[in-house]
């Protein structure tokens, strides 16, 4: 054949895109393989394809997709991890005449897919993923808004995770940092496949993250329990609907930047060259008017967390709930107005930099508001020390450590000395794991007897927690100090030994959070094999407070038999105290969304798009596009969308509950 | 668990003996005023940090479960009076900060000139500061010292307690100029010009390090900082002028390329204009210097905005050659046969 017609066929790939000559990737292959056949064969074996496919892929079901979310989100932690492993590897290891296990071309790798996928695929799954569990189920809804839309959303973002991992084996990955600056990203200086990966995976599941943004906003105000006024909703709710009006708000700029260096690499614009009146700077302004406010897309869903943990371990009602809710709004707000902090050492001038500097500072304010109210909603309080309230404790002890070292950065002459420097990747972990991660651990711990029936092992919990914990402080102080050295962020090898010992106790602090995310495994497991000691009847497992505690564990697919009628802020704790029973008749036929393969198969298209066009296959890109095109105007045809559960077998599902176990107790 | 933490504390200070932390502990007046500003906004957050994490502690172990010697109250939800104290303590804080930050946001800004050498020692008419060209290369740091007439690359030497007035700029990426004992850093980016001004004020050794990410050379670009008394800095000079390399267009379109872990090098003469050659990406001979290129459009009418035919004076659009530079081709233009094949990791590319 003809070099042309292998070239049109095949793009850009030949036998050199397979990675046969690296033994690190062959190896992984070899396991990933291993791995995916096992699953495979024993998923064939018990024939549960086709349970999977009915109950699961094409579900609508917003419990069903929120727990996908969570395990697409754990499986991408693992990869995320793993790259920070070989990452704390290499700098433990590589002084002097030591040049470490991976040269730089490997490396730079890393660490752009350790940032792109912890963020993208993680941190964003594992919110989307808890906000589509619970949410619903505390304003007492059945489901979302969009139901379609939500089971869409979340096999784009399964599509952008795949191509991602996909460029493991096939290709390689982006070599230009978690955000991809131009210029260097342009296809001037990046022309492999690499960049195209990066921007192919994230616009997919970018359009996954927005469109579920839409419809949580869309669920809250629109499908809230009669008697559930604003300021009667949950607060884990409030920041749930802050944060995805932060989300539709940021997200198109994302895309749009994106989709500007997409023209330059395919089209040959010059929004972002160096030459021909191109503007990088323009690029770092839209990526970051994006990513400071997604810092709040993703912490504030995890202060509502620690808001609703500690009221109900600390026996209580919040403190401060309306000045909760201002607090969330007001940094809303001001999240949009900081995003040139991350390059005050451009060269702004005093004024902007000053502007942009107190601006970040003032946000600090309510963020300060809130801890005090976790701290007086403890006051006179009666704390349970489970592991969910253990995760709040360890949040609050870490967490203003981290708010501190970033209103430092926040001021311009000291970011002047700090920016770029391992201070500044120090404290951007501390807030994103001592606030984020802590917060979505503590979820998962919260509200899995809620989804599943039984709790979590607690043994195991705690390997995980004092994994997490003690890991996080051994692994990131001794980066703050190097950072107080002078050493910058990337680098792959060092000259100045006086390093090595910080570094090889940060790699010491990497194996203990490994510990930790293998006992979050464990607790899983153990919690599986233990599931009848650990199993909850009542539905309210930790006396909770709000809607989701009325229900069973884990819910029917239709959530309440009757929709709440809310009285009062803490909704369930007020039905419990009024001495709520249980109705046990006079059940009516409740109106479902039906599931539909439509959102697997248009991100199946989508991922294709994607390859094709990394691979300069344009025949694979028309025919997959021309695809979506047709099953997405299809679908709308698919007039077949809703279906009643017939009200005895409402009754028989509500029957086979036991009446509510110690109740009120 | 007293011992312990004496252990702790032990090992803790042992460990941060051993190491120079060049950013606490900087050479230069500029840098050293930001290490105060550090230390001071430190201290001021400290008095909100420590009361919040004793408060946890204090809180966390009073009203557990198992203490039946606490005051358990349900309903405590409210306290106009706690809620003050809650939104004006780190407000005070902040206000506080936010005057520092504006006011030295505004003395630390890079690009304007020094008025102290060292606190106590204005800068006085006499002292004529010294200019350095800052030219970020990948992967290497060129310094053209236009008023000595001397050039080196990865070697900055200054003359201790003499301002220094810099002019940055890079060849193609964004880089940081990052000099933690000196200033701290600024961006050196591609047709644009930073400004830092700084002294050292005390002789020794240091690095510097190109502080954002550029590639596959960026782990070694960095620059050994040198501060000489003056005569020492005179002794240095001559050094220079004795190497005999010349730093010339031809010297500059090679250093221009791509290299990694590039050794010092020292040029006795450097020809003028070349900084500018690299702001405007005309370093190669027959690239019309960008500077030119805009004088060219606004001449034709293109730029001036009370023109009612704005543009009209602009080359014809597609029509037109590109102006400078060799543009790469975009994906969708390639033919076939010039896709190439995305390789997997091993094996980097060399050049661009």
């Amino acid at each position: 054949m003809s070099d042309t017609l292998l070239k049109t066929i095949f793009g850009r790939l030949g036998w050199e895109s397979f990675p046969v000559h690296e033994p690190i990737l062959l190896g992984t292959f070899f396991v990933v393989v291993l791995l995916g056949l096992a699953v495979v064969g024993a998923t064939t074996y018990f024939r549960l394809w086709r349970y999977l496919w009915k109950e699961w892929f094409t579900s609508v079901d917003h419990k069903k997709i929120g727990i996908m979310y969570i395990i697409l989100a754990i499986i991408m932690l693992l990869r995320g991890f793993a790259d920070a492993l070989m990452m704390r590897a290499q700098q433990a290891i590589a002084f002097g005449a030591n040049e470490g296990y991976l040269n730089a071309h490997h490396y730079d790798q890393i660490f752009t897919a350790h940032g792109t996928i912890m963020i993208f695929f993680v941190a964003i799954p594992l919110v989307v993923g808890i906000v589509n569990f619970v949410m619903p189920l505390q304003i007492g809804a059945r489901d979302v808004a969009f139901p379609f839309l939500n089971n869409l959303s979340f096999w784009l973002t399964v599509a952008g995770a795949i191509l991602t991992m996909v460029s493991l084996f096939v290709g390689e990955f982006a070599r230009t940092g978690w955000l991809s600056y131009a210029p260097l990203a342009g296809i001037a200086y990046s022309p492999d496949t690499g960049v195209d990966y990066y921007l192919w995976s994230l616009q997919i599941a970018g359009v996954g993250t927005t469109l579920s943004a839409i419809n949580m906003v869309a669920t809250v105000i629109k499908m809230r329990a009669p008697g559930m006024t604003m300021m009667k909703l949950p607060v884990f709710t409030w920041t749930a609907l802050c944060s995805n009006v932060l989300a539709i708000a940021i997200f198109p700029a994302l895309t749009a930047a994106f989709f500007l260096l997409m023209l330059d690499r395919y089209v040959g614009t010059n929004f972002f060259t160096n030459d021909l009146g191109g503007a990088p700077m323009m690029y770092w302004n839209m990526v970051w008017i994006w990513g400071h406010p997604e810092v709040y897309v993703l912490v504030l869903p995890a202060f509502g967390i620690y808001s609703e943990i500690t009221s109900t371990f600390s026996g209580k009602r919040l403190f401060g709930y309306s000045s909760m809710v201002y607090a969330t709004v007001v940094i809303t707000i001001l999240a949009y107005l900081v995003w040139l902090h991350h390059f005050f050492t451009m060269g702004a001038g005093p004024g902007v930099n000053s502007f942009f500097g107190i601006a970040t500072m003032v946000i600090s304010i309510p963020t300060g508001a809130k801890i005090f109210n976790w701290l007086f909603t403890m006051y006179r309080g009666n704390i349970r020390f489970e592991l969910p309230m253990m995760w709040v404790v360890a949040f609050m002890l870490t967490f203003v450590v981290g708010g501190m070292t970033g209103v430092l950065l926040a001021i311009p002459p000291a970011d002047f000395v700090l920016h770029n420097s391992l201070f500044l990747v120090a404290h951007f972990h501390n807030t994103i794991i001592g606030g984020v991660v802590f917060g979505l651990f503590a979820a998962m711990v919260y509200w899995f007897p809620k989804a599943f029936g039984f709790k979590l092992d607690p043994f195991w919990g705690k390997v995980a927690f004092w994994g997490w914990v003690v890991g996080y402080w051994i692994a990131w102080t001794p980066i703050y100090v190097v950072g107080l050295m002078g050493t910058v962020r990337r680098v792959h090898h060092f000259d100045d030994p006086s390093f090595q010992p910080y570094f090889v106790i940060a790699a010491f602090g990497a194996v203990i959070i490994l510990v930790g995310i293998l006992g979050f495994v464990m607790s899983i497991v153990m919690g599986f094999v233990r599931r009848e000691q650990l199993r909850d009847v009542t539905g309210d497992p930790w006396d909770g407070r709000t809607l989701e505690w009325s229900t069973s564990s884990p819910p029917p697919p239709y959530n309440f038999a009757f929709t709440p009628v809310v009285h009062d802020l803490d909704a369930w704790y007020d039905m419990k105290a009024r001495g709520y029973e249980r109705p046990m008749s006079g059940f009516r036929p409740i109106h479902m969304p039906k599931n539909t393969g439509a959102g697997v198969i248009l991100a199946g298209l989508s991922l294709t798009l994607g390859f094709g066009m990394v691979w300069y296959m344009w025949w694979l890109a028309a025919l997959s596009f021309v695809g979506l095109l047709v099953v997405a105007v299809g679908h709308t045809f698919n007039l077949h969308r809703d279906y009643f559960i017939p009200a005895d077998k409402v009754a028989a599902t509500e029957g086979a509950r036991p009446r509510l176990l110690g109740m009120g107790a | 668990m007293k011992r312990a933490s004496g252990l702790l504390l032990a090992a803790l200070s042992l460990l941060l003996g051993g190491c120079d932390m060049v950013t606490m502990n900087p050479t230069g007046d500029i840098a050293l005023q930001q290490r105060n500003l550090i230390l001071f906004s430190v201290g001021v957050m400290l008095l909100i940090i420590v009361p919040v994490m004793v408060l946890t502690v204090l809180f966390a172990y009073r009203y557990r479960w198992s203490n039946p010697h606490k005051i358990y109250d349900p309903t405590f939800d409210h306290s106009t009076k706690l809620e003050l104290v809650i939104w004006s303590c780190p407000l005070l804080i902040i206000i506080a900060l936010s005057a520092v930050t504006w006011t030295s946001t505004h003395l630390l800004d890079p690009f304007r000139p020094l008025d102290r050498i060292a606190p106590g020692k204005p800068v006085t008419a006499d002292m004529k500061p010294l200019n350095v060209q800052a030219v970020a290369l990948d992967w290497k740091w060129l310094f053209i010292y236009p008023d000595l007439g001397i050039a080196t690359v990865n070697e900055l030497a200054l003359p201790v307690d003499t301002p220094v007035r810099f002019a940055i700029t890079s060849s193609d990426q964004f880089n940081t100029f990052y000099a933690p004992t000196l200033a701290g850093m600024i961006y050196a980016m591609p047709t644009m010009r930073s400004e830092l001004n700084a002294v050292l004020n005390k002789p020794g050794e240091s690095w510097g390090y190109s502080g954002n990410y550029t590639g596959r050379g960026y782990s070694d670009m960095r620059f050994k900082l040198r501060g000489f008394e003056s005569a020492d800095f005179d002794r240095w000079t001559a050094e220079v002028r004795a190497s005999g390399a010349n730093l010339d267009q031809g010297k500059l379109i090679e250093l221009v390329k791509p290299s990694e872990k590039a050794p010092v090098m020292k040029f006795a003469a450097a020809e003028p204009g070349l900084f500018d050659r690299v702001l405007n990406r005309c370093v190669e001979p027959g690239q019309p210097c960008m500077v030119d290129v805009m004088r060219h459009d606004m001449q034709r009418g293109g730029g001036d905005p009370n023109d009612p035919h704005m543009g009209s004076g602009m080359p014809p659009g597609r029509e037109a050659e590109p102006l400078t530079g060799d543009k790469p081709k975009p994906a969708l233009e390639k033919a076939p046969e010039e896709k190439g094949v995305g390789p997997n990791v091993t094996a980097p590319a060399h050049g661009h």
